[in-house]
């Protein structure tokens, strides 16, 4: 009898310094399925892929294909297992034709044998109904064609498995269905699918069944027959955990930023921010919940100033309240923004990227806010020294000295001394990405404290998180994104966990809907 | 008339030379490897062929100038070679900064090879200048019937075998870039090696192999400078550095199209000695008109950024080190 599993990853291990990715993870597909891999961002479901098509390499567990155990070191070796993966970012070379990257690697005669390429690529669009030009050169194509393109270069190399992670992010409505047509063409076909995804609707459209990771743990796994929205997303959010979060009451609450029709694409064309229309409130917390890639980081790099919204959008800045005078944020920039005397505070997610200087030291770091300052050609270092030293006593952040690199600091630490250089500029508009991300217990509590403080001294504070029980604990609303476009907004005490998970993973038909 | 021959044949040989290391580097930053080695890679193919025809004529009773061709031909490729793969070593394996380490081999290949030439100097003895005679006439020896063919016959067939040899390869390496499987996954190495490594390529080794067979091409332009522009001598003077920077400018005017380096080396050749054939000129401007090929580079780099063709820039990782598991 043959082996009716096509794959099966058991008790899987995957650590990145000190990040777990996978913690013994279990996955099973039988042949001529489709299965769809849930979870949520940083949930190990990439991470978990990649180590079947031989990107990274499982620290502990086995792999079994069509039953028997194996070593897969490399791409080479899970090509030979035929197994062949989609990734998100897709694996293709910008100057080179649909034909010649299909004949990447692959042996054959000394010259590219670009008529036969295109026939057999012929072959495989009549099989399973796409349509690929082999002369077209990658950086003329669409999204679509792209991923189309990705999927017939696996087939061409005879893959049996197939991977696609998170196919459908890039594609309009049209292009999904026609995705998943093809998808159940290669179904019949005998191939086996794996698809990786968090959007719910599509889980039950296209799979037969669903295995849910969370935070690098294997859930479990149900026939698609069998389950419903509800059920999947308490697998994949868990249940609520109390974290005893302080959350006073919001006092002398004032609408201070009004987004209107917030509308950002990025440099390939893609919307990444759709129509947001939100009100932000001086005296409250806004969390903002979503899907990693959902438009967060363009919305706060957006009232930043710096990402360019299209033409339409607004974003207004009204510093004493909703009757007082309104000043336009949006095509001024960072260094505009402060000359106008407006006070905003920005801890982006790329701590070292974005917010601080890996190299300098404490003193350094803080100047940075204010080069400006001062008349002198020789830059003064008293002012700044006293504000390092004032952080590190007050935030209690761990370093050898003020003339410590930042980069030899902890990440806990590199984020107080980065909370702390935008609390001391007393901002009007706090706003902050993924802060948390990486601290330890005690540091997460310190953040939370602090941006309860910024809250009560009346600072507009907006709160990026991944962590729902922190959001529902820590915000006074919370805004949901899903797919760039807003799908609701909360009210932080008495929203539940599902509801926002749900919000996360499915796009609402009313998505007009203005803020709370 | 005449004038314009002697410039046009001065301009080839010049161009040889860089057409040479323009080729190599071409191939090595196909792999998306900068190597800035290129002028120490020259360097070191120079002194590595003109030590070993200088010994082999030194020992040899009578010297046969074919022999002294083919040791200094081999010296000179294992030398360069050798030079592409501590580039590549320091690149590719340790991940050291690509620009610092190829500033580095330039220094050392020009401090080595000026160390052995002063030594080779010291050891020919006589007026203290080397010269092996007979392993340069060999280098720069050419059909007389053909070349004797009037204006024509001296403009096409006047040269040693180098500088048809260099045309050979730019043509090869076009025809090995675009159009071989193996030409082909280089490339895909050189703009994507995520991608490639994904398609089962091995990244490293296709590196190492474009880095040093680069290399080796590269200090075939020091060995003609060398054996043919400098007939068999050494001079401590420079001019190999120079001509080896003008080699990187190169890849950018042929904007890293092994064939458009043909006429764009000659092309140089002719900016470079116009200065020479315009009559008049003061010592001030014949400095300027020096200059003239490394001005063309700029405005070709400008107009090819401006016009953001997708076909015309740089491999996209050039310069950039490669490890798989890096997120």
């Amino acid at each position: 009898m043959a082996e009716e599993f096509a794959v099966r990853m058991v008790n899987i291990t995957k650590t990145f310094g000190h990040v777990v990715a996978n913690d013994k993870v279990y996955l099973e597909l039988r042949r001529g399925e489709i299965l769809s891999l849930l979870g949520e961002n940083g949930s190990g479901k990439t991470t978990l892929m990649n180590m079947l098509s031989g990107i990274y390499f499982p620290d502990e567990g086995q792999i079994y294909i069509n039953g028997r155990e194996v070593t897969i070191a490399s791409p080479h070796d899970a090509y030979a297992l035929g197994i062949g993966m989609v990734h998100q970012h897709f694996k293709l070379v910008d100057v080179l034709t649909a034909a010649e990257n299909i004949a990447l690697g692959l042996p054959g005669g000394v010259v590219v044998d670009r008529k036969g390429i295109a026939e057999k690529v012929r072959q495989i669009c009549d099989r399973y109904g796409f349509s690929v030009d082999p002369d077209k050169k990658i950086y003329d194509m669409s999204v679509s064609e792209k991923q189309t393109l990705e999927i017939v270069k696996t087939l061409y190399r005879g893959a049996e498995i197939l991977i696609l992670d998170e196919p459908t992010a890039v594609l309009t409505p049209q292009e999904t269905k026609k995705l998943f047509d093809v998808m159940r063409n290669m179904r019949a076909d005998g191939k086996s699918i794996i698809i990786i995804t968090h959007k719910l609707a599509e889980v039950l459209e296209i799979s037969d069944r669903v295995t849910v990771l969370r935070k690098g743990e294997y859930i479990g796994d149900m026939d698609t027959a069998k389950a419903d929205a509800r059920a999947l997303t308490d697998m994949m959010v868990g249940r609520t955990v109390t974290l005893n979060i302080q959350r006073d009451e919001p006092v002398n609450v004032q609408r201070r930023l009004e987004i209107r029709n917030l509308t950002v694409k990025d440099s390939d064309g893609v919307t990444r921010l759709d129509d947001i229309n939100l009100d932000v409130y001086a005296g409250e917390i806004l969390g903002v919940a979503g899907i990693s890639g959902c438009g967060q980081k363009e919305l706060l790099e957006a009232i930043a100033g710096l990402q360019t919204a299209v033409s339409g959008s607004s974003v207004k800045y009204r510093p004493t309240g909703p009757d007082g005078p309104a000043e336009e944020l949006l095509g001024l920039g960072p260094r505009a923004v402060s000359d106008r005397g407006i006070r905003l505070a920005f801890v982006p997610e790329d701590r070292l990227g974005m917010g601080l200087v890996a190299n300098m030291d404490l003193v350094d770091n803080m100047m940075l806010k204010e080069y400006r300052s001062g008349k002198s050609p020789i830059v003064e270092r008293r002012h700044p020294s006293e504000m390092a030293r004032e952080i590190v006593r007050e935030l209690e952040v761990v370093t050898p000295g003020i003339d410590t690199p930042v980069r030899k600091l902890s990440g806990g630490n590199v984020q107080k001394i980065l909370v702390g250089r935008e609390i001391a500029m007393n901002p009007t508009v706090l706003m902050s990405a993924y802060a948390v991300r990486g601290l330890d217990i005690n540091t997460s509590y310190t953040i939370y404290r602090l941006l309860g403080e910024q809250k009560k001294a009346g600072v507009a504070v907006i709160y990026v998180g991944e962590d729902l029980d922190v959001l529902l604990q820590l915000c006074d609303r919370i805004a949901v994104l899903c797919g760039g476009r807003l799908n609701g907004v909360l009210d932080g005490r008495t929203a539940t966990k599902e509801e926002v998970g749900y919000l996360m993973t499915t796009l609402q038909a009313d998505r007009k809907e203005a803020s709370a | 008339m005449t004038q314009l021959i002697s410039l046009l044949t001065s301009a080839v040989v010049f161009g040889t030379v860089i057409l040479y290391g323009a080729v190599g580097e071409i191939i090595t930053e196909k792999s998306g490897n900068l190597n800035l080695g290129v002028p120490g890679i020259m360097f070191l193919g120079g002194i590595a062929g003109l030590a070993a025809a200088f010994f082999y004529e030194l020992h040899a009773a009578e010297p046969v100038g074919a022999i002294g061709l083919a040791l200094s031909f081999l010296a000179a490729i294992a030398a360069s070679a050798l030079g592409g793969l501590i580039y590549a070593f320091l690149t590719i394996t340790l991940r050291a900064n690509q620009n610092v380490t190829g500033l580095t081999l330039t220094i050392f290949g020009a401090g080595l090879a000026n160390l052995f030439g002063g030594s080779l100097n010291a050891l020919a003895g006589g007026v203290g200048q080397i010269s092996v005679a007979v392993t340069s006439r060999a280098y720069r020896a050419y059909i007389p019937a053909l070349a004797g063919m009037g204006r024509v016959g001296q403009l096409l067939f006047s040269f040693g075998f180098m500088a048809y040899l260099a045309i050979a390869i730019a043509l090869l390496a076009s025809w090995f870039l675009n159009r071989s499987r193996v030409g082909l996954n280089l490339r895909a190495v050189g703009e994507d090696p995520a991608t490639a490594d994904a398609a089962g390529i091995s990244v490293t080794r296709y590196k190492y192999l474009a880095t040093c067979a680069g290399a080796a091409v590269s200090g075939l332009g020091g060995l003609y400078y060398v054996m043919d522009y400098i007939k068999g001598t050494w001079s401590t003077d420079g001019t190999i550095e120079a001509l080896g920077w003008l080699a990187v400018a190169l890849v950018i005017f042929a904007t890293w199209r092994p064939a458009r380096a043909i006429w764009s080396a000659y092309l140089f050749g002719v900016l470079y000695w116009a200065y020479n054939y315009i009559a008049g000129l003061s010592r001030a401007t014949i400095e300027l008109f020096k200059m003239l090929p490394y001005v063309v580079t700029i405005l070709v780099l400008v107009a090819v950024s401006m016009r953001r063709s997708k076909e015309a820039q740089p491999p996209k990782s050039l310069g950039l080190s490669y490890f798989r598991e890096e997120r």
